[in-house]
């Protein structure tokens, strides 16, 4: 029964990993119709940035993570500026190779600033766990701050994108680009915004993660960005309940098909559930599927 | 001087010369009506009217100023708002967030009263107002679309095919609410493949073939017109 709960704890935390991975995947797939590739990248940038302030340069755990947010947030802008905005007109497929080039090229960049060598991560949490049942499950600090970072994450976003001009500005542009612009909206600026968004979403995923796990090397974003991707597919891409919903439920399944199942076939089970989701229900857990009535 | 002035634009799709040098106006307070069958060229005029296209050559005077170039997102503020071929609501937003969004460019205080406005005028939009746009019947989607345009105040409306897929009995629905938006001084550059009500409304009327104007003149003698008769009203 411990054990049980130790892992449905351990889940949530990678799931809300996942989640907040997922949402910037799914904003961004929901306004500029192309999968990101190099989001799991920007994840690994997030966390080389965090590691180099607290260890190179001396700067306190929470600074660090400012600055791995202002980096990536940047970065992402830069990235659909200089790869993206190029191939507006393009077609799918060539965006698509262009992700996965971004990808590769952040990849090798970390690896020839970083090294190959993984990095020991040193967590940047310094809030103390707590324990239940007589000190039998431990609780970590990270474990709290991820999931309520997940959970505050997605509390606004919602409200950003259901309640503000600009928010609302987004969602417009996601539906319809020629409509969102007749109603004077700068298209460009939003798109730019959601790249802004999902990058500064990466920064925190970063942190989090290699602040659970404690390893970094430049490969260290491609697995979980691959995941949550999966998870925003699952949940239903482009809504962001069906992100957070797609993220935690991806993280219990694999911690649970680990424990349970096998340790070799954890991402096997991950991506097997992907496929009989989809072959259900081609649109996602919540993914919208409005009748369109002409 | 007209609101509006379209001097000699030519318009390409690529290869494609869609506008082969046409030239109108629109004076204020008119309803001037363009219409021709598919492929015409109707759509791509207000198109690039509205800067979602651009054209290779010509003018485009808006009150007098010259607007090539000004992107599509700047037309708004300008006074001009275009309710699109196919309705393009936001389908997943519900009935009282599209009419916000047709107020983007507006105070945010005098979204509200507007909003309230145009419950008054569409009161079907009213019952509506928070059930999701996609869901709503086309007639309603139209409403909608034109109740969306008018959020913004502006000193041109232009209406893209309003009457396309709807029945007769909506067709005249929508008509009359034109007649009444032209009786509250708005002026309305309306494109239409529905010649004979599209003429019954308008004041002034063009002809489109193949990206030229073949004909012009006052809505009500081009409706007697025999040629316009044969090719567009079917007998």
């Amino acid at each position: 029964m411990i054990s049980f709960l130790s892992h449905l704890v351990n889940g949530l935390s990678l799931g809300s990993v996942y989640a907040i991975i997922a949402l910037g995947y799914s904003m961004v797939y929901g306004i500029a119709k192309m999968l990101n590739f190099a989001h799991g990248d920007v994840i690994m940038v997030g966390a080389y940035i965090s590691f180099c302030a607290t260890q190179y340069w001396g700067l306190p755990p929470l600074v660090s993570v400012l600055c791995s947010m202002v980096v990536c947030t940047v970065l992402g802008i830069i990235i659909e500026r200089l790869a993206y905005k190029p191939l507006r007109q393009a077609g799918s497929l060539a965006v698509l190779i262009t992700a996965i080039g971004v990808s590769y090229l952040l990849q090798n960049l970390a690896l020839l600033i970083w090294g190959a060598n993984p990095k020991v991560f040193s967590s940047v949490i310094s809030l103390a766990g707590f324990t239940l049942f007589d000190g039998q499950l431990k609780i970590t600090g990270e474990v709290v701050v991820t999931v309520v970072t997940c959970v505050a994450v997605m509390l606004l976003l919602t409200w950003f994108t259901g309640k503000t001009r600009t928010g609302r500005a987004i969602r417009a542009v996601s539906e319809d680009k020629g409509a969102a612009q007749l109603m004077g909206i700068n298209v460009n600026f939003s798109i730019s915004l959601t790249f802004a968004i999902g990058s500064f979403l990466a920064a925190i995923a970063g942190v989090l993660l290699c602040s659970s796990y404690n390893t970094l090397m430049p490969t260290t974003g491609s697995m979980p960005g691959i995941k949550a991707f999966t998870a925003a597919v699952f949940g239903g891409i482009g809504s962001i309940p069906g992100a957070m919903l797609g993220g935690i439920l991806l993280g219990l399944i694999e911690i649970f098909g680990r424990a349970y199942i096998s340790t070799e076939l954890a991402d096997a089970i991950v991506f097997a559930v992907l496929i009989i989701i989809l072959l259900v229900k081609p649109s996602g857990l919540l993914g919208k599927n409005v009748q369109e009535k002409v | 001087m007209s609101l509006l002035e379209i001097k000699d634009i030519h318009v390409f799709y690529g290869a494609i010369h869609a506008i082969k040098g046409i030239s109108f106006n629109v004076e204020e307070g008119e309803i001037v009506t363009l219409i021709g069958a598919n492929g015409a060229g109707k759509s791509t005029t207000l198109n690039t009217v509205v800067g979602l296209l651009k054209p290779r050559s010509g003018e485009i005077l808006f009150n007098g100023k010259n607007i090539n170039g000004v992107s599509a997102n700047k037309m708004v503020s300008l006074g001009m708002a275009l309710c699109p071929e196919g309705r393009r609501i936001f389908q997943q937003m519900t009935v009282r967030e599209n009419l916000e969004m047709g107020g983007f460019t507006r105070d945010k205080a005098e979204i509200a009263p507007s909003v309230e406005e145009m419950f008054t005028r569409f009161p079907r939009l009213r019952e509506r107002e928070n059930q999701i746009a996609g869901t709503l019947s086309g007639g309603e989607q139209q409403m909608l679309a034109m109740a969306r345009a008018l959020m913004s105040k502006p000193k041109l409306l232009m209406l893209d095919e309003p009457s396309m897929g709807l029945a007769p009995i909506l067709v005249e629905q929508i008509f009359d609410i034109i007649r009444e938006l032209h009786g509250a001084g708005t002026t309305i550059l309306l494109v239409e493949q529905n010649a004979q009500m599209a003429l019954s409304v308008a004041d002034r009327a063009y002809v489109l073939e193949t990206g030229t104007i073949s004909m012009s003149g006052n809505a009500s003698e081009l409706l007697e017109n025999d040629d316009v008769r044969k090719a567009y009203l079917g007998s």
